[in-house]
């Protein structure tokens, strides 16, 4: 009879919560990384080349 | 180079010097949020070049000793909405356009988790993606999220969370578009990696 049947999820709810914890964890640790990955990056020359010339202006002018 | 002497002991010179090489430590981190909010390297470069120029003209009226990096980061996003509002047909394609770079620029070698959580970022709205990059993976307080992104900390707070449920969702139930993966395929490779991450770290 459906009302012994017994609950549909047998998990209690606090390891339900504690496995979505791990999820958002494993979310945020992907995240960190793909971020760390553009940071590990070597800079383009470009960048500092801009700014060397920037100050130069900057003690010429 | 030239052998003229070294920088004049004048106060904006040394103040100058100090600044420039906070800066400098600063652009691997302009980069990576350009990156996240242009989606296209080359345009994410341009963007951060930008910035870093502009934060370079505006030094004057930066407060040595305060946070560098959300004031960069300020300045980076500020450009980055004011260059959408002038073309505003790019930022009508821009959604479109940033799905598709997404895509195309992943490393074929990358790992899979790695393809879909960015294919999954790329489907939040950009409000909710900048507050999650910058909390959950720039390492800002609410606080200073709060300041970049020019809102309440409660609106950050409620924009992290919503993204952190919608990736969430979109991970699991594999609504990104990617033939030949099943549902819940990238939450499964997501989980796996960071514990393999964990034991690393």
């Amino acid at each position: 009879m459906i009302e012994n049947m017994p609950a549909p999820d047998p998990r209690k709810p606090s390891a339900a919560l504690d496995e979505a914890r791990l999820r958002q964890q494993a979310i945020g640790v992907r995240l960190r990384q793909m971020f760390d990955e553009v940071v590990n990056e070597d800079v383009p020359d470009e960048f500092l080349e801009i700014l060397r010339r920037a100050d130069k202006t900057a003690e010429n002018g | 180079m030239s052998d003229a002497p070294a920088a004049r002991p004048s106060r904006s010179g040394s103040d100058d010097e100090g600044f420039k090489r906070e800066l400098v430590q600063l652009i691997p981190h302009l980069r990576a949020f350009a990156r996240t909010l242009c989606g296209d390297p080359a345009a994410a470069d341009d963007l951060a070049q930008d910035a870093m120029m502009k934060a370079w003209d505006a030094r004057a009226s930066f407060q040595m000793g305060t946070n560098m990096k959300a004031w960069t980061f300020m300045i980076l996003r500020n450009q980055f909405y004011s260059e959408k509002r002038r073309s505003w047909r790019q930022s009508q394609l821009d959604q479109e356009a940033a799905e598709r770079t997404l895509v195309a620029v992943d490393d074929p070698e990358a790992p899979v988790a790695l393809d879909e959580l960015r294919q999954g970022l790329a489907m939040l709205p950009a409000e909710q993606r900048e507050a999650l990059i910058l909390v959950g993976a720039g390492g800002f307080a609410y606080e200073e999220a709060a300041e970049i992104c020019n809102c309440a900390v409660g609106t950050v707070k409620s924009r992290v969370s919503r993204a952190r449920r919608a990736l969430h969702g979109i991970l699991e139930s594999g609504s990104y578009d990617r033939d030949g993966a099943s549902a819940g395929d990238a939450m499964r490779a997501i989980l796996a990696d960071a514990e393999r991450l964990s034991t690393v770290r």
